[in-house]
This record gives C-alpha cells, sequence and structure tokens, in this order.
C-alpha cells in the first residue's frame, strides 16, 4: 500500500500542479500539489498519482558507496 | 531502472549478509520487527530471511493497511452502498478483504452495487464531476504516506464547491501503533526496521520518543532488497553496542522533519481521532485521524450517518496474532488450506503486502539455503 516508485520528471504544468513523468519507460501524469519546486529531470517518488519527495541523488550515491566496505568479503 | 537496480544487486547482497553472518553474536537472539508489509513482501520475495544467519529472526508487523482496517469497518462500507444510490470508490487492495459472513466489496458489487475501483484520489475527484446528480464516496485507508492525497481530495472538492463527494476516513498512524507494540512487550522485538514512504512524510525525527522510551533501536530502511540488508546490518550493530537510536539508510528520500507541505495539508483537514479500532491490535488512542468540523460536508460518516458494526474474524484465523508480531502465517491452521490469495479468509492473505500472501506467493515450498537474487 505504502509502495511508491522513483519515476523521471518529464514536463510540469505549475498552474494545474501536475507533471508528467517517465516510469520505467511509461509516461504519466501526476500530481504535484504535495511537493514545491520540482523541477524537469528530478527523479520523484510517485504513490496514488502523487509525487511524494523528491529523490536526493547525492544522498543516492552516499548509501552505495557504503557497499564499498564489502569489498573483500567474501559471500 | 534507475534507483532500483542498484539496489538489487545479487553480489552486494550476498557479501552484506556475510557481513551480518560474521558480526552477529552467536550467543544471542536478534528479532528484528520489519513494521512495514512493503519489507514483509521484499523480505520473501528476493528470499533475503535466507541469507541471515540462524539467530537472527524478521517479525512482521502490523504495517498493512487494509491487514489491519477490521471487517466492521468494511461492513459499514458494504450496508452504506446497498443502502444508498452512490459510487463507492475505492483502492484495488480493499475490494477482497473479507467482512463478515464471508461477504466482500467485490461481492457486494457483483450483487448490484456501484462500487469502483481507483489508483488515485484525484480518480474519485474526475468521477464525482461527471457524475454530479450521484453522491460519490471515497473509502479512503492507508497510514502517513495516502494521507495527504487524501487531504488534497478534499482541499480540491471544497474550492471546486464538489458537494457530492465525500470521504470514508480510514487513515491511521504509524507512531501511536509502534509504541503499543513495544509497549506490550509481546513480540519480544531486539530492533524495528521503520517503514520508508511513511517516513518521506513524517520525517525520522517522529521516532525518537519510541526508541528513547523502549530502548529499542530503529533504522528507516528502503524497500529495495539491498537497503533492507544494509539496515538490518545497521540494526545488528546498534544492538551489538547497545544503542538505541533513530539510524537512516533511505536517506535518498527521507528527512529528518520530513515533507513539511505534506505534513501541513493533514494538519489543515484532518484532526486526532480519539479512540480508533485496529484488527489485532484492539482499539488505541490518537492512532487514526478524522475529518476536521469545518470539512464536514465531505466527511461520509457524518453525511450518511454511518454507525461503527461489530463482525466476528472467522474462527480459526489467527490474522490478529500474526500483526502482533507473536505467530507466524504458518502457524495458521487455514494457511494455504482454505484460506489462500485467491480465496482469502484472513485479512493478511489479501494484499501482497500482507504477511500471510508473502509467505504464501513466495516462501510456500522454501527448503532454506535458497534466495532469489
Amino acid at each position: 500500500m505504502c509502495l511508491a516508485v522513483p519515476a523521471r520528471v518529464e514536463s510540469l504544468d505549475r498552474a494545474a500542479s501536475t507533471a508528467v513523468v517517465n516510469l520505467d519507460g511509461i509516461s504519466k501524469e501526476v500530481s504535484t500539489l504535495l511537493l514545491d519546486d520540482v523541477a524537469v529531470g528530478d527523479y520523484v517518488l510517485i504513490h496514488v498519482g502523487y509525487a511524494l519527495e523528491r529523490i536526493d541523488p547525492e544522498e543516492a550515491e552516499k548509501t552505495l558507496t557504503m557497499f564499498d566496505e564489502l569489498k573483500g568479503v567474501e559471500p | 531502472m534507475k534507483y532500483v537496480d542498484e539496489f538489487r544487486d545479487g553480489d552486494k547482497a550476498r557479501r552484506l549478509a556475510e557481513l551480518i553472518r560474521t558480526e552477529v553474536n552467536p550467543e544471542r537472539e536478534y528479532r528484528l520487527m520489519e513494521f512495514c508489509g512493503g519489507h514483509t513482501h521484499a523480505i520473501f520475495r528476493f528470499g533475503i530471511h535466507d541469507l541471515m544467519p540462524e539467530n537472527l529472526k524478521y517479525v512482521h508487523g502490523p504495517g498493512c493497511p487494509v491487514c489491519v482496517l477490521p471487517a466492521g469497518r468494511i461492513e459499514a462500507a458494504i450496508e452504506l452502498a446497498e443502502a444508498e444510490d452512490i459510487i463507492l470508490c475505492t483502492y484495488a487492495d480493499l475490494m477482497r478483504v473479507p467482512a463478515g459472513r464471508g461477504d466482500s466489496l467485490n461481492r457486494a458489487r457483483a450483487r448490484g452495487s456501484d462500487i469502483r475501483m481507483i489508483y488515485s484520489s484525484t480518480d474519485a475527484l474526475a468521477i464525482a464531476r461527471a457524475n454530479p446528480e450521484r453522491q460519490v464516496v471515497f473509502f479512503a485507508i492507508g497510514f502517513e504516506t495516502t494521507t495527504p492525497p487524501t487531504a488534497a481530495a478534499i482541499q480540491i472538492a471544497e474550492k471546486e464547491g464538489l458537494s457530492n463527494f465525500s470521504v470514508y476516513c480510514n487513515h491511521v498512524l504509524t507512531p501511536p501503533a509502534m509504541r503499543h507494540l513495544l509497549s506490550s512487550g509481546e513480540a519480544h522485538i531486539h530492533g524495528i526496521l521503520g517503514p520508508s514512504h511513511v517516513s518521506t512524510i513524517i520525517g525520522s525525527q517522529a521516532y525518537a520518543g519510541c526508541c528513547n522510551d523502549y530502548q529499542v533501536p530503529l533504522v528507516i530502511a528502503g524497500f529495495e532488497p539491498l537497503d533492507v540488508i544494509q539496515s538490518t546490518l545497521m540494526l545488528v550493530r546498534q544492538i551489538n553496542e547497545g544503542r538505541f537510536e533513530v539510524e537512516n539508510q533511505y536517506s535518498r528520500a527521507v528527512s529528518q522533519t520530513g515533507n513539511r507541505k505534506a505534513q501541513a495539508l493533514m494538519q489543515a483537514i484532518f484532526e486526532p481521532r480519539a479512540m480508533f479500532e485496529w484488527r489485532g491490535l484492539g482499539g488505541l488512542p490518537d492512532s487514526a485521524v478524522q475529518i476536521k468540523a469545518a470539512f464536514h460536508a465531505f466527511d461520509a460518516e457524518k453525511r450518511f450517518g454511518m454507525q461503527a458494526i461489530d463482525v466476528a474474524d472467522i474462527r480459526g484465523c489467527i490474522c490478529p496474532a500474526v500483526l502482533r508480531g507473536v505467530s507466524d502465517p504458518v502457524d495458521c491452521k487455514l494457511f494455504g488450506s482454505i484460506c489462500t490469495p485467491e480465496q482469502p479468509k484472513g485479512a493478511c492473505m489479501v494484499s501482497s503486502e500482507g504477511a500471510c500472501a508473502a509467505q504464501y506467493s513466495y516462501g510456500r515450498y522454501r527448503l532454506g539455503g535458497k534466495s532469489e537474487i
């Protein structure tokens, strides 16, 4: 139920508070009422037709580099 | 798919799991509750539990909105749909949840009620605009993730003067349920995998009091398999070091304070409900929200005088114990025999996030040691 999927913002209609996002190749219109300052190219989490939150690319990179501590660990 | 594929790397998952195996204390037990059904689903789907050491166990929590909704609330919606000429709109998961006497919204629709599955609260608004002569009721459920979209719909309906739109509000709150589970102590939890998307709204600081009061560590975890395993490692380390802090593994989407715009919208439309009944947990004070008096015109319970209905759970079903983390789905006599995802008897077998449905779909034939990633 609380599933939300990352999608790229392709275009914005600021007056209507909507955006068209690209969901793994599928275009979908979603509401941006819950987010200020969304920009084209942002990745946002989509849940029941609403953009809930922006995905922070730097934080995502940080999480991925934490996996570097795995070097030398043999499964 | 960006932000998905890189968090599903099987090789990294196995290495992370190896790190967990080397760091766990073999002398002790680690019981980690995943509060969210989304985590339960990921743990079964990707076989994460099979990668873990014997003394680390995932305990399934109540974070599945259709699982914790008492049958009486669904019964009340069915009664309304049959008594009044309304269009009842709801999310797909709710359609098959058993109400009393084996009834469900799906069956009520088959008997002729106008019950429609929608993807978004904006769909319910569109149906109301297209049918001005009929009353449209949105049967809304969900935790804090799904509550702001309902608040947005009510705000839009008020602005547009959509007088034929109302909401049957069943939104519940995460922290009070978490507190209840920890205060009872019956699930013997040593650490909590905190919700991903609930936390994008309420922020990581919402759990600080809970961790302090019950001295239990919590790590907010993303829903992808590497997120879950990395968060498990973070919990193991906190437990080993005797810490009980809120840590945030899902920092790419969750901040300390959460989405303030969504919070402000929820506060504008909703207020705490003095008491709400949860399947499995019983009545919990201030654990849900109701529509504020200023928006009563959009409250279906007020508009139609809906009354609470008491419905007994089906005999033999142990959903309540599963939701409290004290029983496993396989402990239930009905599991996989008369209760399956196709013909669910209990609520935990309905949604793919329910513990019983996840176990049935991915763990029925487990031989041990097999992982899907």
